[in-house]
């Protein structure tokens, strides 16, 4: 159990020939634990996620999932244990919440196949879980942006909800969240690092992309430093997570202060 | 009422519009044909069925496949303003026609063989030109591409109208723009059902799934689709027959376009029932737009100009109604 969930090796990746923007990024996430990747804005961050999704394939290295090369998966049985949650998505259609979280059930239906009655309520639980089962027959356009975040992330939860999963795989699932706590009110915020932690102690993987070093340090076990120019730091958050790091990430004289016994962001 | 009943209902409609057109003519008087008397007239019996059936199943199929393929690429483009035969397909068919009526003599079946080619043609063109363009994600490329391709043939389409002779081959083109079944018998029908069939069936069958593809790529990758792939099988599920039917009845504007937003209107987005119907609904307005165009008047009126007129019409009376709901 100790193989990790999720690898990069020696990833590199850029948009143009010459161009890399990601550079040697190495990267072991277990089992149970919440990584989470800080960057300045355009440094990368989110194109990683896309690389750990496979949905950019890296210049060089290779990425691993449980064990085997990502690109050796299957897109059913890939889908079926890593699920996206990302960010601001919307449709011009007037989808309800229930339908849209019901299609993250799409990697257990053939192509040709209908959401079962069992389908449903696996969507209904995962509303439940993020605590909007209220919203199910509300439209998408009549969400607030708190509310439509915490629907993606029911959508995420269904996907991986699977009870055909063999029990030594239940806790080999990832969940990979692209500024999840952008645009949301503190309350929502709140809610949602609850809800992420609940997910930690069912033994589910995330990895998310973050602006906010509060966010990731209340969250966070592990951190990766993407800056410019500098091969990424990958560990433990409180060997990476220093002062003098985040000062140089995001160039700001940056404090990291003890309040009530947990360490606060404070910059000036 | 159910969504599910609501599908049911329209199904008993459409068979009561089709039983209903099959016996509404100007035979024997502007009106219709009392049922009794089909028995013992075989004029009758022979007017129905080799005339106004194909004719019939034809515009069903038509108003099925436009709907259907309406509701296809509005969602795959997520863009509600899309209709089926934008990918060139359409411009393409028209480009045909035209070319055929000038340079190959015009006769019924070259003009529909070509009008099919040059619509099949515009849809390579737009695939291929997608493949090529090297900017922008999956769906601006093929919009861009399916926009260049259809310019490309309508400046073809001015230019063979400028050449046309103004006294026979104009009006032929015109006419055949405008769009009809006037001309439709058993072996015209029965050389595009299976490409109706064909691609009705597949989207029919696809329609919970279609949903996915309205999600943008990357999601839909991380939901297991396969990029690219599935998404091509359903855009040729829904162009093919498209672009049969234009092929036999020209231009029939509006039915693809307006549809759909019938349907999402009164089923919700979701494919599952939305798709089904749009497709009974397509199937009826066509028949009944038929009906009118071929029994209003002694003369035969454009069909094209029905369907747009009462497609607008339905479409702002919905829209500016309070939103029936159903429930699932």
């Amino acid at each position: 159990m100790n193989q990790p969930i999720l690898s990069l090796r020696n990833v590199s990746f850029g948009y143009s020939p010459h161009q890399p923007i990601l550079r040697d990024v190495n990267l072991d996430l277990r089992a149970g634990r919440i990584a989470a990747i800080l960057g300045a804005n355009g440094a990368g961050k989110t194109t990683l996620l896309s690389l750990a999704l496979g949905w950019l394939s890296p210049w060089q290295g290779e990425v691993w999932l449980m064990g085997a090369p990502l690109r050796k998966w299957s897109s059913r049985e890939r889908s079926r244990r890593m699920a996206l949650v990302p960010q601001g998505e919307h449709t011009p259609f007037d989808y309800t919440v229930i339908e849209y979280v019901l299609l993250g059930r799409a990697p257990y239906l053939s192509p040709l196949g209908m959401p079962t009655a069992a389908d449903v309520e696996i969507a209904r639980q995962a509303l439940e879980q993020v605590g909007i089962a209220a919203l199910a027959s509300r439209p998408l356009p009549q969400l607030s942006s708190g509310e439509h975040q915490l629907m993606l992330m029911a959508r995420a939860l269904a996907q991986i909800a699977s009870p055909a999963l063999p029990s030594e795989e239940a806790s080999a699932r990832l969940l990979l969240l692209d500024e999840p706590t952008a645009h949301l009110d503190l309350r929502n915020k709140a809610r949602l690092i609850a809800i992420m932690r609940g997910l930690r102690e069912l033994g589910v993987t995330l990895l998310m992309t973050s602006h906010e070093p509060d966010v990731a340090l209340a969250l966070a076990d592990d951190v990766l430093l993407v800056e410019k120019g500098v091969p990424p730091q990958f560990g433990a958050a409180e060997e990476v997570f220093t002062a003098e790091a985040l000062s140089r990430l995001y160039q700001l004289p940056i404090r990291l202060v003890d309040v009530d016994g947990r360490k606060r962001v404070f910059w000036t | 009422m159910s969504q599910r009943q609501a599908l049911l209902l329209l199904l008993v409609l459409l068979v009561a519009v089709a039983v209903f057109s099959a016996l509404v003519g100007r035979y024997p008087a502007p009106g219709w044909i009392a049922p009794a008397r089909i028995a013992d007239d075989e004029l009758a019996q022979r007017l129905i069925f080799n005339l106004r059936l194909p004719r019939l199943l034809t515009a069903l199929l038509l108003g099925m496949t436009l709907a259907a393929a309406g509701v296809v690429l509005q969602l795959l483009f997520g863009n509600p303003l899309v209709e089926p035969g934008f990918l060139g397909v359409s411009q393409g068919a028209a480009f045909g026609a035209a070319f055929a009526i000038i340079f190959l003599g015009g006769a019924g079946l070259i003009t529909r063989l070509s009008a099919a080619f040059f619509a099949l043609l515009g849809l390579g063109f737009s695939y291929l030109l997608a493949r090529r363009l090297r900017f922008g994600g999956w769906l601006l490329r093929l919009i861009l591409a399916g926009i260049a391709v259809s310019a490309l043939f309508s400046a073809g389409l001015g230019l063979l109208k400028y050449l046309a002779d103004p006294l026979t081959q104009l009006p032929e083109i015109t006419f055949w723009l405008l769009g009809g079944l006037a001309s439709i018998t058993w072996p015209r029908l029965l050389g595009v059902l299976p490409f109706a069939l064909l691609g009705l069936l597949v989207v029919f069958l696809y329609r919970w799934r279609l949903n996915l593809l309205a999600l943008n790529e990357q999601t839909s990758f991380s939901l297991g689709v396969a990029p690219g792939r599935e998404r091509w099988l359903l855009i040729f599920a829904a162009v093919l027959p498209t672009a049969a039917l234009i092929s036999v009845s020209g231009m029939i504007g509006w039915v693809g376009l307006i549809v759909p937003h019938i349907a999402r209107r009164l089923f919700r987005t979701d494919t599952r029932y939305s798709l089904p119907a749009a497709m009974l609904i397509g199937g009826i307005f066509t028949v009944l737009c038929d009906d009118l165009a071929r029994t209003l008047f002694a003369g035969e009126i454009p069909l094209g100009i029905l369907t747009s007129l009462f497609g607008a019409l339905i479409f702002l009376a919905l829209m500016s109604l309070q939103q029936p709901r159903l429930r699932r």
